[in-house]
This record gives C-alpha cells, sequence and structure tokens, in this order.
C-alpha cells in the first residue's frame, strides 16, 4: 500500500493550490457536473419548502439544545456506553487518540486494520500513523477506497473520490490492481468490493466514524450506503469508533430528525441503505458483532470552539456536506484546494479551531460571501457569518486582548489598516468625500488601466463624467412640477 | 454514489422561493430619501437619478442627503468592523430623518437592514437607531413593487433580457423575485432564463480583488451563461455584479452588456409626464 501524500505538501499555498485547481479543465468539469447533480438531488428531496424550514429549525434546535448541555451529555454517555459494556477513551489531542487506538490494536495483536468513512480517522490521519506502526489500514467505503488506491486524500467529506469519473477510476484500477476493469461503474464497483470482502474477513481489528452517540441509550449511530460500515463494525473481533466529542445527542427521538435531514442534504436520498445501531459488543447468544467495542471522544479544538457563543455554532455540524455541494468556490477548485481534513463553507469555520488560524489564513477569504451555504445548512448555522467573524479574528492588531480564536491577527498588516483608515477619513468627511469625487470625475481620462488583480479579469473601470452627487442635485434643483428636494 | 459519477444536471435555473415570513410593508409615502451607493456614485451616477424619476414618477418627492457617501460594507466584509462602523455612524446619524430610506442595491441594503444591528449591538441608543433605519431601509424594487405597488406601462419595443439577481437580494433582503414581477409587468420584454441563474457572479466586494483566479473563474463562468442565454443585454437591480459582469465582458471584448434595473424600466415606461399616478 502507498504511503498517502498530505495534500499540504503538493503545493503551497491555498490561492497556488486554487489556481493549479482551475487550470485543470478535467478536475473543473468533474466537480461541476458532481455538484450540479447533488443540488437538483436535495432539491428533490426537500420539495416541500415549508415542510424543509420547519424540519431545518428543529434540527437547530436539537444541536443548540444538545450543546448547551454538552458536559452532562458526554457524562451521561459514558456511563451509559460503559453499562453496555463499550469501553470510553477521551482524547484531547490528535496524538492521544492515535496512541489510544494503537494501543487497543496492539494489544490484540492486530496487523490489519479495516476502516468504514470516518472524517475524525482522517482529522488523526490515523491511517499514516498506524502505517509507520505496521499496521495497515484498509479503507473500505469505496470513494475512499479509491483515494486512498491513488496515495490521495478524499475531496469531500461524504463523497472522497467525488473529483474523478469513471474513466479515472478505471485507470486506476487498470494500473493499480493488474486487473483490465472496464469504465462500467457497477463493473468498477463490484471489482472494489471483490477485494474489499476478503479484507473484512481477515481483519483483526474494524474502525468506524459515528454519526450521532446517543447518550439516553448509549448508542452509537452510523449511517451508511454500501454496508462497508455493517461489515467492518461487525465481522473483526474488535470494533474502535472515533468521533468528536460534538456528535452527542440526548436521546432516541432526537435523531429522527437528524438522520432525515443529513441523508436529504447530502445525496438527496429519503433515508440511507443502512442505519447502524452499535450499542455494545456481541452478547453470549449472539451470532455475530465484535467481542469488544471501544469509543475515542476526541476533542482537537473543539472545546476551544464550544468557549465562544458564536463559534460555538460550528459544532452543530453533522457532516452532510451539502455546503460544499453549494459552494460556488468549492464547486470551482474542489476539495483538496483547502489542503485540509475538512474542506468547503464548513472547513474555513471548523478548521482554525482544530489548526489555528494562522495555519489556514486565507479561508476566511475565499469566499464571496453569497449565502448559499448557510441557506441550505440543515442545522442554519449561520457560515457567512462565522467566516465574518474569522475574518475580523484574522486582522487583529497583535496587542489585541487574548484572541478569542486560536491563532487570530496573523493576517494583521499596519499597511493594510492605514488603507481603512484613510477610507473612513473618506466617508466620514462629506466635504473630503465630495472633493474625492470631483476629483475622480474630472480627471476620469486619466483613471489607471491597471487596478492591482481587479485588472486581471476585467477592464479598469472608469469613473463617470458626473457623480450622482452632482447629478442629483442639479436634478431636485428643478424638481418635476415644481417639488423641491434638498 | 455510483450513479453519481454519470448523473450530471441539465443546466436548470434554480430560483429560491420567496421566503413565507413575508415584510410588512407601509402605505406609499410622499417623500424618501434616496441612499444612491458609493458604487452607483462614481460609476453608474445614471441608474440612482433613474431611479429617483421613477420615484419622481409615482408622486412621491425625492431627498438626496448631499453628506451620503458608503454604507461601509467594503470594510465591514473586510474584517474592518471599528471602521465599518465609523463609515456606518455617519450615515446613521444623516439617514435619522424618519424618511423610508431607498437604495438602489440589495448589497448595501441589506447592510442597512441587517448588519447595523451587529456594528452597533453594544450601544443601546445607535442600536435603537439602528433598528429604525433597519424597519425604514427599502431596496428600489421592493419599495415600487410593494409600497408604491407600481402598474407600469411598457412604450419600448419587443426585447429579450436575462436577469441577473445578486446574492444579497436572494439571501439577505428576499427582494430576488421583485425584479422578475416588475419585468413581468412589461408587455414587450421577454425574459430568458440564464444557467445557474442562482449562482454568485463572484463579485464578493474584496474577495473579488482578494482572491482574483477564483473570482475570475466565476465571473467567466457568469458572463458565459448569460451571453449564451440568447437576451439582448442583462438587467439587474445590483450595480457591485453589473460592475462585475460589465468589466469582465470588456476584457473579453464582448459587446454584451448589463444594466442596472431602474434605467431600463426608466427608458421603457419613462415617457409619461412625472407625477403621475392613473
Amino acid at each position: 500500500m502507498n504511503q498517502r501524500i498530505p495534500v499540504t505538501e503538493l503545493a503551497s499555498d491555498f490561492k497556488g493550490r486554487a489556481r493549479e485547481a482551475l487550470a485543470d479543465s478535467q478536475l473543473r468539469s468533474n466537480f461541476r457536473t458532481a455538484m450540479d447533480s447533488l443540488m437538483r438531488k436535495r432539491a428533490d428531496a426537500f420539495s416541500d419548502a415549508d415542510e424543509r424550514e420547519g424540519l431545518r429549525e428543529l434540527g437547530n434546535r436539537i444541536r443548540a439544545r444538545s450543546l448547551s448541555n454538552l458536559p452532562d451529555l458526554l457524562e451521561e454517555l459514558e456511563t451509559r456506553l460503559t453499562a453496555n459494556g463499550i469501553k470510553v477513551h477521551w482524547a484531547e489531542t490528535v496524538e492521544e487518540a492515535n496512541e489510544i487506538v494503537h494501543g487497543i490494536i496492539e494489544a490484540h495483536d492486530g496487523r490489519q486494520v479495516v476502516k468504514g468513512k470516518s472524517m475524525v480517522s482522517e482529522e488523526m490521519e490515523m491511517n499514516d500513523y498506524l502505517a509507520d506502526r505496521d499496521i495497515e489500514c484498509l479503507e473500505s467505503d469505496m470513494g475512499e477506497y479509491i483515494v486512498q488506491l491513488d496515495g490521495e486524500k478524499p475531496s469531500h467529506i461524504i463523497m472522497p473520490a467525488i473529483h474523478k469519473n469513471a474513466r479515472q477510476v478505471s485507470a486506476l484500477f487498470n494500473e493499480k490492481l493488474g486487473e483490465h476493469v472496464s469504465e462500467d461503474v457497477d463493473e468498477l464497483i463490484q471489482t472494489g468490493r471483490r477485494i474489499l470482502r476478503r479484507k473484512f474477513l481477515e481483519a483483526d481489528v474494524g474502525v468506524s466514524g459515528v454519526n450521532f452517540a446517543i447518550a439516553e441509550t448509549g448508542t452509537l449511530l452510523l449511517v451508511e450506503n454500501e454496508g462497508n460500515g455493517r461489515m467492518s463494525t461487525t465481522s473483526p473481533p474488535v470494533h474502535i469508533a472515533v468521533t468528536g466529542i460534538e456528535k452527542v445527542v440526548s436521546n432516541l427521538r432526537d435523531v429522527v430528525p437528524l438522520v432525515s435531514l443529513l441523508t436529504r442534504s447530502a445525496l438527496g436520498q429519503p433515508i440511507t441503505t443502512y442505519i447502524n445501531m452499535i450499542s455494545g459488543p456481541r452478547k453470549p447468544d449472539e451470532l455475530d458483532g465484535p467481542e469488544e467495542v471501544h469509543l475515542v471522544l476526541l476533542d482537537n479544538g473543539r472545546t476551544g470552539a464550544f468557549a465562544d457563543a458564536q463559534m460555538r455554532q460550528t459544532l452543530n455540524c453533522i457532516r452532510c456536506g451539502a455546503c460544499m455541494n453549494h459552494c460556488p468556490v468549492y464547486t470551482r477548485v474542489g476539495g483538496h484546494t483547502y489542503g485540509e481534513v475538512y474542506p468547503g463553507p464548513i472547513g474555513k469555520i471548523v478548521t482554525p479551531h482544530m489548526v489555528g488560524l494562522d495555519k489556514v489564513p486565507d479561508h476566511p477569504s475565499a469566499s464571496s460571501l453569497c449565502g448559499a451555504c448557510g441557506e441550505v445548512c440543515p442545522v442554519k448555522i449561520p457560515i457567512p457569518e462565522l467566516l465574518q467573524r474569522l475574518r475580523q479574528e484574522n486582522v487583529q492588531a497583535p496587542d489585541h486582548q487574548p484572541a478569542a480564536v486560536k491563532g487570530a491577527g496573523s493576517k494583521y498588516s499596519r499597511k493594510e489598516r492605514m488603507v481603512w483608515r484613510t477610507w473612513v477619513m473618506l466617508n466620514t468627511r462629506p466635504s473630503l468625500y465630495k472633493l474625492f469625487l470631483w476629483g475622480a470625475t474630472r480627471f476620469r481620462a486619466l483613471a489607471p488601466k491597471k487596478v492591482g488583480p481587479w485588472t486581471e479579469n476585467h477592464s479598469a473601470p472608469v469613473p463617470a463624467a458626473r457623480s450622482l452627487h452632482d447629478l442629483a442635485r442639479d436634478h431636485l434643483k428643478n424638481p418635476p412640477n415644481g417639488r423641491a428636494g434638498s | 454514489m455510483s450513479e453519481l459519477f454519470y448523473d450530471a444536471a441539465p443546466n436548470a435555473t434554480r430560483v429560491a422561493p420567496a421566503r413565507e415570513t413575508e415584510r410588512h410593508y407601509p402605505d406609499k409615502p410622499s417623500e424618501v430619501s434616496l441612499f444612491g451607493t458609493c458604487v452607483v456614485d462614481l460609476f453608474f451616477p445614471e441608474a440612482g437619478l433613474d431611479a429617483i424619476r421613477l420615484l419622481e414618477q409615482q408622486g412621491i418627492r425625492v431627498h438626496f442627503p448631499q453628506q451620503q457617501s458608503c454604507c461601509g460594507q467594503p470594510a465591514w466584509t473586510s474584517g474592518y468592523r471599528e471602521e465599518a462602523r465609523a463609515v456606518a455612524l455617519a450615515q446613521l446619524d444623516l439617514l435619522d430623518d424618519g424618511r423610508p430610506v431607498v437604495v438602489p442595491s440589495g448589497s448595501c441594503a441589506g447592510m442597512f437592514r441587517h448588519h447595523y444591528r451587529e456594528l452597533f449591538a453594544d450601544e443601546p441608543d445607535n442600536l435603537r437607531r439602528a433598528e429604525d433605519l433597519a424597519e425604514r431601509t427599502f431596496e428600489l424594487t421592493e419599495f415600487l413593487l410593494k409600497v408604491c405597488k407600481v402598474q407600469l406601462v411598457d412604450r419600448g419595443a419587443k426585447h429579450r433580457i436575462a436577469l441577473h439577481t445578486s446574492c444579497t437580494a436572494r439571501r439577505e433582503m428576499n427582494t430576488h423575485l421583485h425584479a422578475r414581477e416588475l419585468l413581468a409587468q412589461l408587455d414587450n420584454v421577454e425574459r430568458v432564463d440564464h444557467d445557474h441563474e442562482s449562482e454568485c457572479c463572484g463579485f464578493g466586494g474584496t474577495f473579488s480583488i482578494r482572491m482574483p483566479d477564483i473570482s475570475g473563474a466565476m465571473v467567466l463562468d457568469k458572463t458565459t451563461a448569460l451571453r449564451q442565454s440568447g437576451a439582448a443585454e442583462a438587467i439587474s437591480a445590483d450595480c457591485g455584479c453589473l460592475m462585475n459582469i460589465n468589466g469582465a465582458l470588456e476584457k473579453q471584448q464582448h459587446a454584451f452588456r448589463g444594466r442596472h434595473l431602474a434605467s431600463f424600466l426608466w427608458e421603457r415606461c419613462g415617457e409619461r409626464q412625472p407625477g403621475g399616478e392613473q
């Protein structure tokens, strides 16, 4: 198995990666096609606007209630899970989480791990960590399997290989698996499945993510379409689930609307093929299931976001990917451009809490604030508002009181602040503003032909011969029907 | 996931439905103030003047406070909250006379209606004034349609246009259907749809300067869709978008252009003597 190349090492920065992605016409066409399809599917799945808005409101309330009660719910969850025979582990950092997972595998002399799709394990870069310790961790979600085979990382949180089309997948299979596979999607899927089936039986440990952890019953709920999640959580003798601490909800009733929102927002499905509810290891009279079940609860910056009333809303996310599907920026550059585990609009607001805003300083600016992400978010996270907030944190002066967001202030520039100060003077002193208008209109012929980056894609804007201030004053001096304006 | 490989969406036009919680509108007032916006002021002054003419045609006395400048949005969206607040305060002082304020731009109207509250959240007196301004602020198409209840009489020849709605009209002001309704009143104007109509044109204020490559890709797609729609020109109620779209079209050396809705309406319906409620 290839060692995976971290995307962050492929190119220097967000803007550079964006330029490369924009130059890749195949990539752009793949994303446009896929995102258009996903947008239409979501629209079809929510054909009743009233029902959709009611459900989003409910989803928001459930998530907000869960978070407002997070410490208590986590305690309740631990108590219930433990009573059900599931071993609970707490990790503050990804290093700790990896050590815990490795420790469990070692305790069973495990060498082969099969994994259902999990974004938190991506956050932990668990595959690399285990590979360094001679443990093979095979991705069993078809999309994840494809990107793993290609030494890449997922470009979408729901559809990891969405950036590739069938022709590219067929070429990849032919190259890496050494057998001829056509471009027929069914044949591609069957080929992948055949290989994975064997792995499920051979694996020592299965790893999965968690969509919702239910405190009241001590249940781990897992939504999936391919059955690989069910295989990797039941076939190997040991199951390790990894999840962020925010995924906890109070009771079973909470998950019904959340699952409906999740599946409809993600792929436009009324429900997924499989909903796994894991409430403990195999009992003596049961035929299948693992003998041991572990849950690793990861913080990785989440408590930092939790501490800030506005940023706490980032933790509402149920990882449906709808914001990326509808984002005009994501659609054009794809997930790898973001260089982090969570791409798209949601990635821009959750990643700073995990890695620090100084590591992803361009993310908050990489949005036209068009609002499409906020409009489709199933739990009504005000993503544009939070991006705005992060922009403020970004340009904070270094001597500003304790930063609310890790790594704030890295985009502070004395020069840029001076530009805005000048702009304030111009726009708060009417005589100065009018002088500016007078100069700009009178000397319009002298307007520069190149205006920074603007003229890369536009001709330079030329001021009008007379400003609206002038036109309006003259017009209102001699108003129709003798009515004088001010 | 398998079918996704093949299942490309048709070039469907997606238009968000109007939201259920519609704003309560007052009766038509006798006087309003026009807030021109800085982009209109310098680059599209005719659009501002045509907005004034359209309002006068409805028998409304229009004031144009000469001390006005910018709503503060460029600093606000760039993260410069204090700077945005200082400029916002100047406009708040200026527009404090209780008159309705009409704005020929969804994004600047949205700034008044939504973001001034955030800027003055910690200042009770200014917050009260900001909330009052928000209540009195109307985007031009909204004001013509919902407050003036205009009945437009089309005097122009047959014409095909494509409508570009701004993201703020769509998602912040809920006024994206108003321009459609106004245009539908024009007998000789056919509105044609274009691909990805609901998608951002790539302007986003300083976004177009900070991320020129991504913004450039977005505006290229937008201008291509507009040109291929079969329309003779594009109409929009937002001059920010128009500056972006027209600037790109000029750079691409296409003759196709966008125009502000106020200018379009005045050209087609403005020949009547003003003052004319029928």
